[in-house]
């Protein structure tokens, strides 16, 4: 077990590592910052205290470990718009983007989970086939047209909702919404495939064989073991919560973290988008983490080995 | 006494076979590509002409039966061209992904040690770093053309490609089909292309049938963010985020491309769950 959670956690580590070298190369690779800092027409000898000032003379490989230490050290660099600390930018956006993402998990979870494993104990009923039309339909309308179209219904022809902004909560309902049902789509298809795969597994027919209870079946037996997929996926969803919404965001002007990513990679503002890279890195690598510790609570079997990719 | 049985006539085989959905999912799809390849042909105008006598002209007006966008721009005709561009983009992708993602899981099986695991932490890092993320930060320092925009979709999923065709490889290296064609002395090369993949591929098609709606849905959301194809050029994405500005007055401006692009992935979902079934009873 301790080897297991070393091994993920040096996994992490490295993924994170790999993150940050990624934003390195590309903010390297994508011209001389001097110049995007100072402008154009900014004067030789200004460029060139710059490039002293931060280090830009100095050999690549110095000037990544001079990088990963600044990083280490909590220091994200200024953006270049107000010079204020561009983690705090990041963080101030935090709140409001969870204020949508969190009950549009919850929906997804409370709607996608049932409706997916209800379908798959009553197959190809008419409940089946609804959930499962539903679903499709649910995932393949992107998130954009959903959001569009709610409006065109509810903001524009019955005048009921608020089609953008931040000001009550009857502002959030339509991001949402948009936001939800495309996750239930997913969750209730998948939900339903883990759960129609593990009924057809013999420790099922051995249960019922053995005279228990459907019921004690399904919560018993079923359910457990249908969650490991589903938990993988859950996983993705909660490593998405800070990064999920830019589309969203951007249709109702809802002032998160997806927003600020859309103008700073706009306005070209490095040291922003290159700490909303980490930050959302790191909500996806912390996610995974907890999702491969559940699986070593809910199925023992791969707590010692690597799960098979 | 003779009976005489009629043999199903070729139709209602067909239809036999495949679910009548499937098969309006196949006819969409056909319809598509086919505008897709004569665009040129089918559209009544230019995609920039404008007609600024005639702006915001609803659907039905004669000349312009889709109406005309705040430009007097024919909407059937940028629909039309949107359909190529998109669709070249989604195909572009889907194979450079998929050619992509399969090489490195090939390598992956066959010099396992280091290479494996190298390939392997990329794939965590792309599963980490959620993709529009990547994208967008990518096109924000690099600036937007339609070459990196094909060749940055061409990142997508790829690491899907990977772990299965590793995993895939890894198994039917253990097979004796591949253990005997390496005694017979056929270099990696010939094993893998020649032997492995014919016997892997369809299980990979089925996950390109998968990724190709999201890499459609993924270029039409950054088109829509206003970072993917760039005006005057135009996608289905980037005509319905212009069209938004127009949703009061004039919505078939956004509704337009919002169906094709809504009727388009839905065709390749079903179809792909389709063949799901019938090719590859492994993935989900």
């Amino acid at each position: 077990m301790i080897r297991f959670v070393f091994l993920k956690l040096a996994r992490a580590l490295l993924t994170i590592l790999l993150v940050m070298t990624f934003a390195f190369v590309v903010l390297r690779l994508s011209g001389d910052p001097a110049q995007i800092m100072l402008g154009p027409d900014a004067p030789q000898d200004a460029i060139d205290a710059f490039r002293a000032r931060w280090g830009f003379d100095d050999p690549l490989w110095r000037q990544y470990l001079a990088y990963l230490g600044q990083i280490l050290r909590g220091d994200f660099g200024v953006s270049m718009r107000d010079g204020s600390a561009a983690i705090d930018l990041v963080m101030e956006r935090v709140p409001a983007t969870l204020a949508l993402t969190v009950p549009a998990l919850v929906l997804k979870l409370a709607i996608g989970i049932p409706a997916g494993v209800y379908a798959a104990l009553h197959r190809e009923s008419i409940a089946d086939r609804g959930v499962i039309m539903a679903s499709i339909f649910g995932f393949t309308i992107p998130s954009f047209v959903l959001g569009l179209v709610l409006v065109l219904i509810f903001s524009i022809t019955f005048d009921l909702l608020p089609s953008g902004g931040q000001d009550t909560w009857r502002h959030a309902i339509l991001p949402i919404l948009t936001m939800s049902i495309g996750g239930i789509g997913i969750l209730a298809r998948f939900s339903r495939s883990a759960m129609i795969e593990v009924l057809g597994q013999p420790y099922i027919r051995t249960a019922m064989a053995k005279g228990l209870p459907w019921r004690d079946v399904v919560w018993r037996h079923a359910l457990p073991n249908a969650a490991v997929p589903i938990v993988t996926l859950v996983g993705f969803m909660l490593g998405s919560l800070i990064a999920g919404a830019v589309v969203v965001e951007s249709i109702f002007s809802w002032p998160g973290v997806g927003r600020l990513i859309v103008v700073s990679v706009a306005n070209r503002d490095l040291a922003v988008v290159q700490c909303l890279l980490l930050v959302i890195a790191a909500t996806m690598v912390i996610a995974n983490l907890l999702v491969d510790f559940t699986y070593g609570l809910l199925d023992p079997r791969l707590r010692s080995a690597r799960p098979a990719h | 006494m003779t009976i005489a049985i009629a043999k199903p006539r070729l139709l209602t085989r067909i239809r036999l076979r495949v679910p009548l959905l499937v098969a309006i999912a196949i006819g969409w799809l056909t319809l598509m590509v086919a505008t897709a390849i004569f665009a040129d042909l089918i559209r009544p105008y230019e995609v920039t002409r404008m007609d600024l006598m005639a702006r915001l002209a609803p659907i039905g007006t004669p000349g312009h039966w889709l109406g005309t966008d705040e430009l007097g721009r024919d909407v059937f005709s940028r629909l039309v061209q949107s359909i190529r561009v998109s669709l070249v983009i989604a195909f572009g992708a889907t194979i450079l992904s998929a050619v992509f993602g399969t090489t490195l899981g090939f390598l992956a099986a066959q010099f396992r040690g280091w290479v494996e695991n190298f390939v392997m932490s990329l794939a965590d890092f792309q599963a980490a770093l959620p993709f529009m993320i990547m994208a967008l930060s990518v096109l924000a320092f690099f600036g937007t053309s339609m070459v990196l925009l094909v060749c940055l979709m061409g990142f997508y999923g790829w690491e899907r490609y990977a772990r299965i065709a590793r995993g895939l490889a890894i198994s039917a290296s253990a097979q004796g089909y591949a253990a005997a064609v390496v005694q017979l002395g056929a270099t990696p090369r010939r094993l893998y292309l020649k032997h492995i993949l014919p016997n892997v591929a369809s299980t990979l098609i089925v996950s390109m049938t998968l990724t190709f709606p999201e890499i459609i849905l993924m270029e039409s959301g950054l088109s829509f963010l206003g970072l993917g194809v760039q005006p005057p050029q135009t996608s289905l994405g980037n005509m319905v985020g212009f069209g938004r500005e127009y949703l009061t007055r004039a919505p078939h401006i956004m509704l337009a491309p919002a169906l094709i692009i809504v009727l388009t992935t839905l065709s390749i979902s079903l179809l792909g769950d389709w063949l799901r079934d019938r090719l590859d009873p492994t993935v989900r």
